[in-house]
């Protein structure tokens, strides 16, 4: 089957001119795949540069060696050449992210963070609300607190919402970094059923799941990230 | 794809023996909000006034494009072309608001003066348009017939972003919105900013030394330093994994909250 993401021999290092220009490197030599409705989950030991390998396939780290290519819109991109502009596009109609913390914007509520990037891929704004609100009863956030901005919300009910606006739009490539960490049971189980119909629906997803139960519930393989060696 | 609204390239610009401005290009698109940061003499602020057509560089061209696509250098537009554009197609949000706004002219006068000046003529719309945009920008409408100076600092900076969007430009220049604000004003008029131009669409060009603002606000960011760009893209990544030095040093001086 056609992959959805896939990398050429990635990798990346930091940079730090803070610190004398040390050099720091994370990623080597990655190459790795993801089909349509398959979930792939990144395992390796804390360090090993998941995330980076994860922020890196959003754009959020710019890959410093080989390449990152998915289908978007029915063709292959290549995302390391990609300018802001067109990131932004990919971003908006094909991939998605579920970071582990969801970066409150003052003032708005959970309902409208979570319609915002459904009503940027063109919902109608009431279409969007409802889905949002269905998404968010369905992850067990009460209606009284849909209006409020999640800013005073726990960690559980911030995941949530960030969960609820990951999977509203059905983007065709998902990134999920921990979406479980700081769930209880019964949102765990809502989470492992959200994923299970987003790779029914098509959904390339890549994940990273320290809960080893969820993991093995959700994935269908494993690609390990190894920590580079120190070159000695 | 569509066009720059925006366009400048080989801008160089030196006061003496100071080089403001050096190589620099930039474009804005539909729609795009991009942030010009840096340190106070970066040279940002005579970056905005450049392609604002209020000054004019050494060498180098800014182009508009106008609604029927036809480009227009900026700095051979000749003056009253320039201020009919300014009062039509472009806006320009001032640090500080009595820059931008008439003192002695009550605040419904401040916003519906930009109307008439692009034709509006009846009264009654004119004074109900107005009254819906101080609501828009969370004025009590009941002041209306106010002077701006018996406003606060953030309620004077919140009727400059009505006067300048009511007439919907394509195009706003934003030169430190924020500075000299209290920090609970800034960020409810961050917040205004942000949902006002994501609503309608504008472009903005935003200077600003304040990274959150760019962070909040920003499809893209640039970085200047000594005049000229040390880096630029999309405003996540330059943020959370910044490349040059100044970058660098700019974002790890970054107080969290």
């Amino acid at each position: 089957m056609k992959a959805s993401l896939w990398t050429q021999d990635l990798g990346k290092s930091f940079r730090l001119h803070l610190q004398g220009g040390i050099r720091i490197p994370v990623l080597e030599h990655v190459d790795f795949a993801v089909a349509p409705g398959e979930c792939v989950a990144l395992s390796g030991p804390s360090g090993a540069g998941k995330s980076t390998l994860m922020r890196c396939l959003y754009g959020n780290y710019g890959a410093e060696a080989g390449r990152i290519h998915l289908m978007h819109d029915g063709a292959a991109v290549e995302l390391t050449g990609a300018d802001a502009r067109a990131m932004r596009e990919i971003r908006r109609q094909t991939l998605g992210y579920v970071s582990q913390f969801l970066r409150v914007i003052p003032r708005i509520g959970a309902l409208d963070i979570v319609a915002e990037p459904l009503i940027a891929r063109g919902a109608a704004p009431e279409l969007a609300r409802t889905r949002a609100e269905s998404l968010l009863l369905q992850l067990n956030l009460p209606r009284r607190l849909h209006h409020l901005p999640p800013a005073t919300f726990s960690g559980g009910e911030q995941q949530r919402v960030n969960l609820a606006r990951g999977f509203a739009p059905g983007y065709p490539i998902l990134l999920l970094d921990e979406p479980t960490a700081s769930l209880d049971a019964a949102n765990r189980e809502v989470v492992i059923a959200l994923i299970a119909e987003a790779k029914a629906a098509g959904t390339a997803i890549i994940g990273i799941f320290h809960d080893v139960e969820v993991r093995d519930r959700v994935a269908d393989r494993l690609f390990e990230v190894l920590p580079i060696q120190d070159a000695a | 794809m569509s066009a720059p609204l925006l366009e400048a390239e080989g801008l160089r610009l030196r006061f003496g023996a100071v080089v403001a401005l050096d190589s620099v290009a930039i474009d804005v698109h539909p729609g795009e909000v991009v942030a010009i940061v840096g340190e106070s003499g970066s040279g940002k602020s005579t970056l905005l006034r450049v392609l604002a057509g209020q000054m004019r560089p050494d060498a180098g061209q800014v182009t508009y494009r106008a609604p029927d696509g036809t480009p227009h250098p900026v700095h051979d537009m000749g003056e009253a072309a320039l201020r009919r554009l300014m009062r039509t197609d472009w806006g320009f949000v001032h640090q500080h608001a009595r820059d931008g706004l008439r003192m002695g002219v009550s605040a419904g006068g401040n916003v519906g003066e930009r109307l008439m000046a692009v034709g509006a003529r009846h009264y009654g719309n004119i004074r109900g348009e107005a009254a819906e945009w101080l609501r828009r920008v969370e004025i009590d409408p009941a002041r209306i017939d106010h002077l701006p100076r018996t406003f606060s600092g953030g309620m004077q900076q919140r009727l400059q972003i009505a006067r300048t969007l009511v007439t919907r430009p394509r195009l706003v220049f934003m030169d430190e919105p924020t500075g000299g604000l209290d920090v609970s004003v800034q960020a409810r008029l961050l917040d205004l900013i942000r949902a006002l131009v994501a609503d309608l669409g504008i472009a903005v060009l935003l200077v600003t030394h304040d990274i959150a603002a760019a962070r909040l606000l920003a499809h893209r960011i640039m970085v200047m330093r000594h005049g000229q760009v040390v880096e630029h893209g999309l405003t996540d990544r330059v943020l959370d994994d910044p490349q040059h030095p100044y970058t660098q040093l700019l974002v790890s001086s970054v107080l969290a909250a």
